[in-house]
């Protein structure tokens, strides 16, 4: 984080969450990830491993014990989220997740959201790109509650149309808070939508506002019956349990739900780009703000195993900390930014981008802080990253993977996120070893391969008088392209 | 709710964790717990050095604290970082109204975490605040102040402030503003270090695989370097309100924000367990409070919405707030002073007040399961003296409250007539919120 008194915005992994403000920075990924020491699957409890088991109606189940604290906490993930959707219904998996607590057959709105707090639970749920997923922290003992419910709910919603009218009004209030009247998450949403050309990527994971406008009960009524289903789906339970009463229960409560069928999405990729691709975002502001990415590949994906390894590397050398490069030459060196972030994640279900931001210092210009930019770039092609500067990461990346066992949320997140963007787990394991074997020349190769200027887009905020200007209505800018 | 009713309140003695505490040979407090289980340790010096302390030159006690790890003893910027990073530790520094601090995590490995306890050490007693940190922090805290003033959030929240507290040291933003950060000078950061970065101003917090000897020379070990010095005076008290006050900030967003505020209550305050279990019916418990029931569950206005007390040193701030699009915001406004006046009025239900205490007593483990909520803790409980107990009491407290203390504690403390109200958006007619106060609150 270079930036850590005034944090830079990136939003294109925003997770949207139902009840609470849930940021994910892009590169929260790379912290996640550092949090466990499981080799493959292991039936040996006492090591505090990590169980799976697929129950008969396809629902996988992981279960990580961690007696540290006698809680747990249970999530279940659904393969769907924003990269899921098309034109017209963009935000429906994000509007979907905020009606899975208005009501079922079995439980009125609201009552799931009382019995979990009854039980001195902390809930919630978010929408990524590639995920819809719900969590519930409690003591360890309550574990049955969350199960009993979230199956329940799986199956069984409501879907009210009364309630629907009201929740979706509650979502685009959400929508204005977090983008609307954001100008530097304005820019980031349309630099998205203008670089992607087909992938779903390009869509924020809270929907064009016209689409909630437009949205219908019935859109989630086909995308609850096309997605939630127990063979679509995986619970994660890390915390103080023993995994073979985890499982136990989890039959109990999710092996009678029938499987659907449910269809693998259309690949959409991207065509390759041909060519640098820039965007004015005219806001009203006071601060220039300007973000430009590299389309990058991801875990398997890639032309080679390594490559988003080498690249994961590459933004920790610009941006892993205070001794990081942007910190290091353009925040105290230069001085031309008051604020840089570089940022990439290798774990996604579609090819992403490696992106960098900045809030360019007082006396100098937007222009000025992206040819520093793309000079910190240019040099990672030319010159072979220091030994010292690869140590550094690689010691920051083993000691955050212990940092990580402090909580069992994330470490459920890891394994919940690994599985949904259609990896494996077990990945995690391997993270800090992959990450160790990257070399100096593949730093510099990915750079050459990827880090090339006809795969370039760059977008600069051009601030409007706060004053007298109005908020320009949704719909005028450069993403309507359906 | 039926099924879980049974399970209510069993097994959920969850042990606190014991706290040790002592002083160093140059008076700060220690507060430490062992937790032996990850091969980590968190240590957190707190210092009474927030803003309430700026002494006039608002937002200097901020850009001091966030010069200490531009450059201190023989390292620049960089190679802080660089021995911090190095070892794979993390440094943060941060100050608020009343607390400033410097924290580390570090691996208990011998090479790690040497070298960060000599790195903080350094940071907190020998920050050099060369001119070219000074300039360039200058620049960052600018920036930082011009983006507040396009975020109509940032806006109204600082405005709540100057309006509740008037001449109170809490009513200026830690930040500072942009003339008063302009204006600080090196001598202005150098004393107030000098002043506020003592030994006697200090608490450290450990919670980590170290025994109780470890602890002991880590925590003299950083505040090796600190003078003894003089714990600062006491703040002056907060003075109630006087009358209400409306105010509207024209800004061009698609939301209005609302902030409505009051002085709320003080750390170790009489009151303080029955109005925090109050007002967590009232807008505290997220999506099954009184207030999000009523704003966002029966009407859609809002997707954020809460009350909450911040207690303080002195008495800190009650707060209400919400985002709604801004031909709503009266709307928005009405609904949450009904709910306000009628929790006053009548106090939660009996069903309410179980449901909030079974949420919070059964939530408890939740609270200190990892080290880093258990080290903010020790921080909170060494710098406002609380109890050593208060951990293990907590549930005990909780479980006291009744319905007729919360409902008298309310009305003693929080008066609806004398609120302070700040709207920030496009003001129209409709939603202009004073036009629609009835008598008792307005100006």
């Amino acid at each position: 984080m270079a930036s850590e008194r005034m944090p830079v915005i990136i939003e294109d992994a925003i997770l949207q969450c139902h009840g609470s403000i849930y940021k994910e920075r892009m590169y929260l990924m790379r912290r996640l990830i550092t949090g466990l020491v499981l080799s493959a699957l292991c039936v040996s409890y006492a090591q505090a491993g990590v169980v799976e088991q697929q129950l008969d109606n396809g629902m996988k189940v992981i279960v990580k014990q961690d007696r540290r604290a006698p809680i747990a906490v249970s999530q279940v993930w659904y393969k769907v989220g924003s990269s899921y959707e098309f034109g017209g219904i963009t935000g429906v998996s994000h509007v979907l997740e905020h009606m899975m607590f208005k009501g079922t057959k079995n439980h009125p709105p609201g009552e799931f959201s009382r019995i979990i707090a009854a039980n001195g639970g902390d809930e919630n749920a978010f929408t990524g790109r590639d995920y819809t997923a719900y969590f519930q922290t409690m003591a360890s003992d309550r574990l049955e509650v969350s199960f009993e419910l979230e199956a329940d709910r799986m199956r069984n919603l409501l879907l009210l149309p009364e309630e629907f009218a009201k929740e979706v009004e509650v979502v685009k209030e959400e929508r204005r808070m977090r983008t609307e009247d954001k100008p530097q998450s304005l820019t980031y949403e349309r630099f998205l939508a203008g670089a992607y050309e087909s992938s779903p990527n390009r869509n924020p994971v809270i929907g064009w506002m016209a689409d909630l406008d437009s949205m219908q009960v019935e859109d989630l009524q086909v995308w609850y019956r096309k997605w939630y289903a127990p063979n679509n789906a995986t619970l994660v339970v890390v915390g103080d349990v023993e995994p073979d009463k985890v499982i136990a229960l989890a039959q109990r409560h999710f092996g009678p739900l029938k499987p659907e069928q449910v269809a693998r999405p259309k690949p959409r990729m991207e065509p390759a780009q041909r060519g640098t691709k820039r965007f004015t975002v005219k806001v009203p502001a006071k601060q220039p703000y300007m973000v430009l990415g590299y389309k990058t590949p991801v875990v398997g994906k890639a032309d080679e195993a390594w490559e988003p390894y080498a690249l994961e590397m590459l933004a920790y050398v610009l941006d892993g900390g205070s001794s990081a490069r942007l910190s290091n030459n353009l925040i105290r060196g230069s001085k031309l930014a008051v604020a840089a972030d570089a940022s990439y994640s290798a774990f996604s279900r579609l090819p992403g981008m490696l992106v960098m931001d900045a809030v360019p210092a007082p006396d100098t210009t937007v222009d000025v802080v992206e040819k520093a930019l793309l000079k910190e770039v240019e040099r990672f092609k030319t010159e072979l990253v220091s030994e010292d500067e690869m140590e550094r990461v690689r010691n920051q990346i083993i000691a955050a993977k212990v940092y990580e066992k402090d909580s069992v949320f994330y470490q459920a997140m890891l394994l919940g996120q690994l599985e949904t963007v259609g990896l494996d787990w077990r990945l995690a394991d391997d993270y800090v070893d992959h990450l160790k074997a990257v070399t100096a020349e593949q730093i510099r190769q990915v750079a050459q391969k990827y880090l090339v200027e006809d795969n370039l887009s760059v977008a600069v905020l051009e601030p409007l008088p706060l004053g007298d200007s109005l908020v320009k209505p949704v719909g005028k800018g450069i993403a309507h392209a359906h | 709710m039926v099924f879980c009713s049974g399970l209510l309140l069993a097994g959920w003695a969850t042990a606190a964790p014991q706290i040790e505490t002592w002083q160093t040979a140059n008076g700060a407090k220690v507060l430490y717990v062992e937790a032996p289980e990850i091969e980590m340790v968190d240590v957190r010096i707190v210092f009474d050095a927030g803003s309430a302390r700026d002494g006039g030159k608002q937002g200097v006690t901020s850009f001091t604290n966030s010069l200490l790890s531009e450059g201190a003893g023989d390292w620049n910027a960089y190679q802080i970082a660089e021995r911090i990073e190095g070892v794979g530790a993390q440094l943060e520094t941060g100050s608020l109204r009343d607390m400033a601090w410097v924290s580390v995590r570090s691996l208990t490995e011998s090479k790690a975490l040497s070298t960060t306890l000599e790195t903080l050490a350094a940071v907190v007693a020998e920050p050099r605040f060369a001119d070219e940190d000074i300039e360039r922090q200058r620049q960052s805290i600018l920036a930082g102040l011009v983006q507040d003033e396009q975020s109509p959030g940032s806006l109204g929240k600082k405005r709540l402030y100057q309006l509740v507290f008037g001449d109170h040291p809490y009513a200026g933003d830690p930040g500072g503003s942009i003339e008063s950060v302009k204006a600080i000078t090196r001598k202005d950061i150098v004393a107030t270090h000098k002043r506020l970065y003592v030994a006697k101003n200090a608490q450290v917090a450990i919670v980590g695989a170290v025994s109780r000897q470890q602890a002991e020379s880590i925590a003299d070990r950083v505040t090796s370097g600190l003078e003894p010095g003089q714990a600062v005076p006491k703040l002056p008290p907060v003075r109630p309100l006087q009358a209400a006050v409306d105010e509207q900030i024209p800004f061009p967003s698609t939301q209005s924000h609302l902030y409505i505020g009051q002085p709320g209550m003080r750390r170790g305050d009489p009151d303080y367990f029955t109005l925090y279990v109050g007002n967590h019916i009232l807008g505290g418990s997220g999506l099954v409070s009184l207030l999000s029931h009523e704003v966002r569950q029966k009407r859609g206005l809002s997707y954020s919405v809460y009350s909450f007390f911040l207690p303080m040193r002195q008495i800190g701030l009650f707060q209400m707030g919400l985002q709604t699009k801004n031909d709503q915001a009266g709307e928005a406004l009405q609904v949450v002073r009904e709910t306000l006046k009628r929790f006053i009025r009548e106090g939660p239900t009996e069903k309410e007040l179980e449901a909030a205490k079974q949420n919070i007593t059964g939530g408890f483990p939740l609270r200190i399961a990892s080290n880093g909520k258990i080290v903010e803790y020790l921080a909170v409980i060494g710098f406002y003296d609380l109890p050593l107990d208060y951990l293990d009491s907590f549930t005990d407290k909780v479980t006291a409250v009744t319905r007729e203390q919360v409902q008298d504690a309310f009305q003693r403390r929080i008066d609806p007539d004398r609120l302070v109200r700040v709207q920030v958006g496009r003001i129209t007619p409709l939603a202009q919120v004073s036009k629609q106060s009835d008598a008792d609150s307005s100006k």
